[in-house]
């Protein structure tokens, strides 16, 4: 990958987007394993819906991982200085994640740029939005 | 309501030893495709000491120990009610394989919104490295519907 470099970059630059597949349970079972997250409203439909939920969702800290995939496949994670996430809706069984980034602002004095970061649904439906700080060289 | 005397509650000390499985189940779990992620040597190349932990990992080490659970049931918020609402990291150095990271947590807010209907607990933590230098800074807000 070539190395971006602080002089570069424009603001309105977008990163190349992570389009994610379908959440299916499988993922969700995985992911409470790696994560440690073994909150079974996660796992379990049983304990889903006596929570009076129609099913399980995703964990939320799984669509901050795959927005920091996103991060991670722009510049090297060593640069990755400040990572924020706003969890605004839940996502669901079926919901294809595209993570997606814009550079929303250069930094001049600490050559960093701040990234502006979303998650949405196939639907459009935005489940987090959130910042990023990346130091470039 | 969630009793406001636990602004100020210090968690116990969680303590994440960074394990080379670990780090390439979690890869796997979220469909990271890197190789610096799961080949140590793509790491080394990248210069990095070993594989490192992604970004969000260190989240793991309050889930692992338990203390984050036990928040939550100290809390007497019913899970089903429970919602991640945001979650920062900032991050002051590496963290890989062969690391141990101790993650040290404080509840720096308890405050509710329309009415009770929502109540936020903010939770910031500080996580140093086996030679006690601080690596990462995470803020998480929990959110209870009620």
């Amino acid at each position: 990958m070539t190395p971006i470099t602080f002089d570069a970059v424009q603001v309105g630059d977008e990163l190349p987007p992570l389009q994610l597949p379908p959440v299916n349970r499988n993922t969700l079972a995985l992911f409470a394993g790696a994560s440690g997250d073994h909150n079974p409203i996660h796992i379990d439909i049983d304990v889903a819906r006596r929570a009076g939920l129609p099913d399980v969702f995703a964990q939320g800290m799984l669509g901050m991982a795959w927005l920091g995939r996103l991060l991670t496949g722009w510049a090297p994670q060593s640069r990755l200085r400040r990572f924020d996430a706003r969890f605004q809706g839940i996502t669901h069984l079926g919901n294809a994640m595209c993570c997606s980034g814009r550079v929303a602002e250069k930094l001049e004095a600490e050559r960093c740029v701040r990234i502006e970061l979303q998650s949405a649904n196939q639907f459009g439906q935005t489940k987090i939005v959130g910042e990023a700080i990346v130091s470039l060289p | 309501m969630i009793d406001r005397k636990w602004i100020g509650h210090e968690l116990p000390a969680s303590v994440l030893p960074i394990e080379r499985s670990r780090l390439q189940f979690f890869a796997k779990a979220i469909g990271e495709t890197d190789p610096v992620y799961t080949d140590t040597a793509a790491a080394r190349a990248a210069g990095y000491p070993d594989l490192p932990a992604p970004p969000t990992f260190l989240f793991a080490a309050e889930l692992d120990s338990g203390a984050a659970f036990r928040l939550v049931e100290d809390l007497q918020i019913p899970i089903a009610r429970l919602l991640h609402g945001e979650q920062s990291f900032m991050y002051y150095g590496p963290v890989c394989v062969g690391d141990t990271v101790t993650v040290c947590s404080k509840i720096g807010d308890i405050y509710d919104k329309k009415n009770g209907a929502l109540e936020f607990v903010v939770k910031t933590s500080q996580a140093v490295n086996q030679r006690d230098e601080l690596v990462a800074e995470m803020r998480t807000v929990l959110v209870c519907r009620n």
